[in-house]
């Protein structure tokens, strides 16, 4: 087991810069996702560290050692593919006794190794099978235990989810969190998937255009986005955009939202705020305004999504429409067309310096 | 109603009638390799006369064992120079590979008459004349390209994260290769090999302008000894040849079928 660190790695595909100066740490035995819509970089980085690609300049190290120019088979590293690319003419036990077999293990060490590799991913009695006779969940777990078997340093994972239907998809995210544990392997992670990202990993790295948006613990992420892309990316965000004031934003109509005591932007330059749709409340326009939220702002509600433990108000404010998500309490809901007071506390807003 | 009856029943005839089409000429030529009369009289007599005299006719003996020889080498060589030279087509990006792929395609339309004069003139000219081993070249040069096509078409369905996968579990390059890739391609491989073995062995043209008296191959044989004088010893040999052509062809139908499969 080991950590890898990537160091200013750069990949250009003709004019196309794939990865532009990425560093990430990946601490060892640390469950890490790369986050990113397509094309931001994120399968070509995994890819650099798989070692089926080299970057173009930047280094890459697994375990301390240097193997930005070391090829995938040399690597030890193990990977779970998209569509698993299981051998389709070998059996499940042979799958996952290739990569013992062609380091020319014995025999019975092979047998055994297999064997406790399928009992920790649950298929100890399908060994005999073929790959197109199990379903889909199976198969993920047949191609995560031929990654595992070989012991490698780090295992890589390629949206190994994005092929299951949702309800499978939540079981194999927590069977996957199970198997990293009991083993203590370091993972990486490749998903579009927000949700999955903050479930699953320790860790998050935020990737657009080939670069490192931002990069750290989920909750961290979601509650300090330092960037608009960040805030949307992962999880909704209403976004307010205006003059910075210091400690928070002016609107264009002379309305001030207040961030929290740590923010600080010079003023006058161009700033937006983000705020999460549950940290919003929502009254009608009478009600008395808690003390503690700073930030208020009027609006008429638009329409309402009601999803059983939550209702989504769209809210109309000048010219722009706003999320808030209200917990589903039995209180007296509000009806669309009706106007409505917005608040929320400096502490659940966050300045973000305009790019 | 009415209609639908009858069309069903025209469907049919039509089937029939093709069918009777194809293979009539070749039902009565076998059936006449085993009639007692050489000039196709009835009624028909049971004999297999002609079997045995053909077992006799040295002449056509040894141009079967010329036929079935070089068609086996080009079998052979066809199936691993153009296993190799698909897997290449299929990995690599090089300069002129679309020209290169391009060029295929040409061989299998060209008459064969052209090629064949085409390379009796520059085997003259490169000092290998005409012969068996002329004509086993020849042979290699015509079946390369079928055997190309079929084995890339079956690795046109080969997922190439398999490959990867592989590598990522520590398979060298050959590793890959035949534990991987080499099984998955296995069906377009022999299917490939059954082709270059039926073109070699059909070969009447190209086979004809390269061959010497002595050295010459069934097909060019069969073609001489009618000229000489008709004899059911043709219809005994042309039969065999049909029963084992049909028995490769149904063969490569089969390895096709499963060729389509995951």
């Amino acid at each position: 087991m080991a950590g890898v660190q990537v160091s200013n790695v750069s990949r250009n595909f003709g004019a196309h810069k794939a990865l532009d100066d990425v560093s990430i740490d990946f601490a060892d035995g640390g469950f890490y996702a790369l986050l990113g819509p397509s094309g931001s970089g994120k399968t070509t980085l995994l890819r650099q560290i798989a070692g089926f690609d080299f970057p173009d300049s930047g280094r890459i190290s697994i375990g301390g050692e240097s193997v930005e120019r070391v090829p995938v088979e040399k690597r030890r590293i193990g990977m779970v593919f998209q569509n698993y690319a299981l051998f389709p003419n070998m059996s499940v036990a042979d799958n996952v006794a290739f990569g013992l077999s062609v380091r020319g293990e014995p025999k019975a060490t092979i047998a055994s190794e297999v064997q406790r590799a399928l009992d920790l991913v649950q298929l100890g009695k399908l060994g005999g099978r073929r790959p197109h006779q199990l379903s889909g969940g199976q198969r993920q777990r047949v191609a995560l235990a031929r990654a595992i078997v070989t012991k490698p340093r780090v295992l890589l994972l390629d949206e190994p989810l994005g092929a299951l239907d949702k309800a499978l998809r939540v079981d194999m995210q927590i069977e996957l969190k199970r198997i990293q544990r009991e083993i203590g392997i370091t993972t990486i992670f490749v998903t579009h998937d927000q949700e999955e990202a903050l479930t699953m990993s320790d860790r998050i790295g935020i990737l657009r255009d080939g670069r490192l948006v931002q990069e750290g613990p989920p909750e961290e992420i979601y509650d300090r986005p330092q960037s608009e892309f960040a805030a949307t990316f992962l999880g909704d965000a209403n976004i307010f955009r205006g003059d910075a004031t210091g400690n928070g934003i002016k609107l264009p109509d002379g309305t001030e939202i207040s961030a929290g005591a740590g923010a600080k932007l010079a003023a006058g330059a161009k700033a937006s705020c983000a705020v999460r749709p549950e940290r919003i409340q929502i009254s009608t326009g009478t009600g008395r305004l808690e003390s503690a939220n700073a930030n208020s702002l009027k609006g008429q509600v638009s329409k309402r999504i009601f999803a059983g433990n939550n209702s989504t108000y769209f809210v109309e404010r000048a010219g722009q429409t706003l999320k808030v998500i209200v917990q589903n309490t039995g209180a007296d809901r509000l009806a669309e067309g009706q106007p409505v007071m917005l608040s929320w506390s400096p502490e659940s807003t966050v300045l973000i310096a305009a790019v | 109603m009415m209609t639908t009856r009858v069309l069903e029943w025209l469907g049919r005839l039509y089937i029939w009638l093709l069918l009777a089409f194809l293979y009539l000429p070749i039902v009565i030529m076998a059936l006449m390799s085993f009639n007692v009369s050489p000039f196709y009289q009835l009624p028909f007599e049971w004999t297999t006369e002609w079997y045995a005299s053909l077992w006799q006719n040295d002449q056509l003996i040894s141009a079967t064992w010329n036929s079935i020889e070089i068609a086996v080498i080009t079998t052979l060589i066809c199936t691993v120079l153009g296993s190799a030279a698909s897997l290449a087509l299929y990995r690599y990006d090089f300069r002129g590979k679309k020209v290169l792929q391009a060029l295929l395609f040409p061989p299998i339309a060209i008459p064969w008459l052209i090629t064949g004069t085409a390379m009796l003139i520059f085997f003259f000219g490169v000092g290998i004349g005409r012969g068996l081993f002329a004509i086993l070249l020849g042979h290699v040069a015509l079946a390369l390209p079928y055997v190309i096509v079929v084995v890339s078409a079956r690795l046109q369905t080969f997922a190439p994260e398999l490959e990867e996968a592989a590598r990522s579990l520590g398979a060298n390059q050959w590793q890959v290769t035949s534990r991987v890739t080499l099984p998955w391609i296995m069906p377009g491989v022999i299917a490939g090999g059954l082709f270059a073995f039926a073109v070699s062995f059909d070969q009447f043209v190209v086979s004809y302008f390269l061959s010497t008296p002595g050295q010459t191959t069934l097909p060019v044989e069969i073609y001489a000894a009618i000229r000489k004088g008709f004899t059911p010893e043709i219809n005994a040999v042309s039969t065999i040849i049909i029963v084992v052509s049909m028995a490769l062809m149904l063969l490569t139908a089969r390895f096709f079928k499963f060729g389509g499969e995951k």
